[in-house]
């Protein structure tokens, strides 16, 4: 019966030269230069970040940038511990939504900076709210992670 | 707009895959093993299908009887392929056909090989529509396709 | 039929190497586009309908999640269809099927790929299964070279005809799409050019076949009331036919491609068209090879079996013959591949709504449009007309 259930193995990996557009563009070069930009829209007055090229309510296009501090809150996060194919990070890390000051949308990053073997105790430092602040890291490639992540504010 | 404003971002996506056979497409490969081609008959069309399937396309029955078919049979159609992809599992040139063996009733993709594949007007003078070719078996069984080597050309 | 449906507005980006805008953007200037050719705004639309290719292709998985925002779709129900090359038509089907039900007045419908973005044999290749067919992929050209051979030796058509054939097609194409400023490809070529152009795989060549496009399209649907308010030249949607075939290659007949065949009759049938050649104006054939999209002419009953070169030869299909065949350039010259089967249908409205600028043919009423999806597995036709 056994050899009736086979299976095989198939791996697929393919190449890919994702274009980024001006604005995705700018946002990138900001970060590498310790920038995080925003962009406004004229008609609701919403902050984005990361930048977008058109404000998702009114679908007209953002032409207003807008540098905001590297500081915000904490919206949401999770304790990661599983481990899976194509993972960007060794477990145990922590995902966090974050919404920093002065604009109007969350977005995820990392939160480091809290001992993670005491989990109680990481639960305490770190609520809903909590403020954090980037770190940046000191290779930067004009990508998400030259913010290497987010870690809470004393 | 100026080239340094076209950005572009490389990556690569791997994707791991594990697939199940089923019982068809497992005793198929076994057969492969031991040198022979299986089919399976539909009991409603009587249509011999290679590879065999485990339910008819057309009827939408259960296939359940097994048909050993003919090492030989015809070349439906064929293309000879020199052009890089990514992916190929084949080193190119390489020449992927239509085959229909004899006591079969469709026919299925190989490819066929055994002959000069370098130049490709002589290619031409060997491997015709219509031709006749047989099967080729790999020394080593590894369970897959490709224990059918390839198919190469008949007089 | 279900209720009356018409098309009331179109839009496409200029189609080509867009490494200018990232993916989502695309899709917003066929979006806005078709907005402003509506007349309407995001307000007005019910429901939206996405098509792309699978994942692998652009390497976001899920397309509708992506393009919620870009394609105005905040807060409205959202569906995706994918039917690889036949997608274009297939979420035109679905538009179509949500305005006939009843459900929705407006629904908006939108195409696109960003083909420079992957690898677009590669990401072709697993459409086949990895156990019996993916060894041996010979990639599209090879697929459709094999099954025009096997056209060519069923029927007996002498290689030097179909290659003569071959090549006027690639010249009327590539000359009507000098009047397309949406076309990727616009470069006139000579039938020298095209019967020594670089070979792809015999007897197809470089100017046989479409290139890789980025680009989006948008297809704007409308119940009868709403369209009769709002628009002052609707194109109503006359019939439309799908059939597909089995997955296993070699277990059908390609040289008679009966899923092609039976798309294009049902799509008639509902049209109340008896005679294709003499009663269509226009065909926007899905036609990214020369040779197979003769083996379209003889399914859709342009000419009989077999015949397809001859009537090429009599200038059948030309701009100014008996039935233009892609006045747009068609897929040859711009290839989407996402939104071409949308593209078709978009060009047929056009064409049969007066709108179509330079590549206008005169008089056009009824116009056909078709994409094939998968390895030669699924067919779809539309056809419209100016009157309902």
């Amino acid at each position: 019966m056994a050899k009736e259930y086979r299976t095989i193995r198939n791996d697929v990996a393919l190449p890919y030269q994702w274009a980024l557009g001006k604005t995705w563009a700018k946002f990138f070069d900001g970060l590498k230069e310790e920038k995080i930009l925003g962009t406004k829209c004229s008609q609701c007055g919403k902050v984005f970040v990361p930048a977008r090229t058109f404000c998702p309510e009114c679908f007209i296009d953002m032409a207003e940038w807008v540098e905001v501090k590297p500081e915000g809150k904490v919206l949401t996060w999770t304790l990661v511990r599983a481990k899976y194919y194509g993972q960007v990070k060794e477990p145990p890390y922590i995902v966090a939504t974050i919404q920093l000051e002065g604009t109007d949308c969350g977005f995820h990053h990392f939160i480091g900076g809290i001992d993670l073997a005491d989990f109680k105790k990481a639960r305490q430092k770190l609520k809903r709210g909590a403020k954090v602040k980037a770190v940046w890291s000191v290779e930067k490639k004009a990508e998400i992670y030259d913010i290497s992540q987010f870690v809470p504010i004393k | 707009m100026t080239r340094e404003e076209h950005r572009i971002v490389k990556g690569q996506v791997m994707v791991p895959y594990e697939l199940a056979l089923g019982r068809t497409w497992s005793n198929f490969y076994d057969y492969l093993k031991e040198e022979k081609i299986m089919g399976k008959k539909c009991r409603k069309c009587e249509r011999v299908l290679v590879p065999p399937r485990s339910f008819c396309p057309r009827c939408f029955e259960d296939m359940d009887e097994w048909v050993e078919v003919s090492q030989e049979g015809v070349v439906e159609t064929w293309v000879y392929v020199n052009m890089p992809f990514f992916a190929q599992e084949i080193k190119i040139p390489f020449i992927s056909a239509q085959i229909r063996l004899d006591r079969s009733d469709s026919g299925f993709i190989h490819q066929i090989a055994g002959i000069d594949l370098s130049d490709f007007d002589r290619v031409r003078e060997t491997v015709k529509l219509g031709g006749r070719v047989k099967a080729v078996w790999s020394k080593e069984k590894k369970g897959n396709i490709l224990d059918i080597a390839y198919f190469e050309p008949v007089k | 039929m279900g209720k009356a449906v018409a098309i009331i507005g179109t839009g496409q980006t200029k189609h080509g190497r867009r490494s200018d805008v990232c993916y989502p953007d695309l899709v917003r200037e066929a979006v806005t586009a078709a907005l402003e050719d509506a007349g309407i705004t995001l307000k007005d639309i019910d429901g939206v309908v996405l098509g792309t290719m699978p994942s692998m292709m652009e390497g976001v998985s899920s397309t509708h999640f992506y393009f919620a925002e870009a394609m105005g779709a905040l807060r409205k129900p959202v569906m995706k269809v994918e039917t690889c090359g036949s997608t274009g038509q297939s979420i035109g089907h679905c538009g179509f099927y949500w305005v006939a039900s009843g459900m929705a007045d407006i629904v908006l419908v939108v195409g696109s790929e960003k083909m420079s973005e992957g690898d677009g044999q590669a990401t072709m290749t697993t459409v086949f299964d990895p156990f019996f067919q993916r060894t041996f992929a010979a990639g599209a050209p090879g697929v459709f070279t094999m099954q025009s051979m096997e056209w060519m030796y069923r029927f007996n058509i002498p290689e030097e005809k179909g290659r003569e054939a071959a090549a006027m097609i690639s010249v009327s194409n590539h000359d009507n799409a000098m009047d397309n400023p949406h076309a990727h490809i616009r470069m006139r070529v000579t039938m020298d050019d095209v019967k020594n152009a670089r070979i792809i795989t015999y007897p197809v060549r470089l100017l046989d076949v479409c290139p890789a496009s980025d680009g989006a399209c948008a297809v704007i649907f409308a119940s009868q009331e709403k369209a009769r308010r709002i628009c002052r030249k609707p194109a109503w949607i006359k019939g439309l036919g799908f059939r597909g075939e089995e997955f296993f290659y070699g277990e059908s007949d390609k040289a008679i491609w009966m899923s092609a065949t039976q798309a294009a009759r049902e799509a008639y049938a509902q049209a109340g068209i008896r005679n294709p050649l003499k009663e269509l104006d226009v065909a926007e054939v899905y036609n990214p090879f020369t040779y197979q999209e003769m083996i379209f002419y003889e399914c859709f009953g342009f000419c009989p079996r077999g015949e397809a070169p001859d009537y090429v030869l009599k200038n059948t299909f030309k701009k100014n013959g008996q039935l233009p065949c892609c006045p747009s350039g068609g897929t040859l010259c711009t290839n989407p591949i996402g939104a071409t089967g949308l593209i078709r249908l978009a060009e047929a409205a056009l064409q049969v709504t007066g709108k179509a600028g330079a590549r206008q043919i005169d008089g056009a009423k009824l116009a056909l449009s078709h994409a094939m999806g998968g390895v030669d597995q699924f067919n779809a036709v539309t056809i419209v007309g100016s009157k309902l």
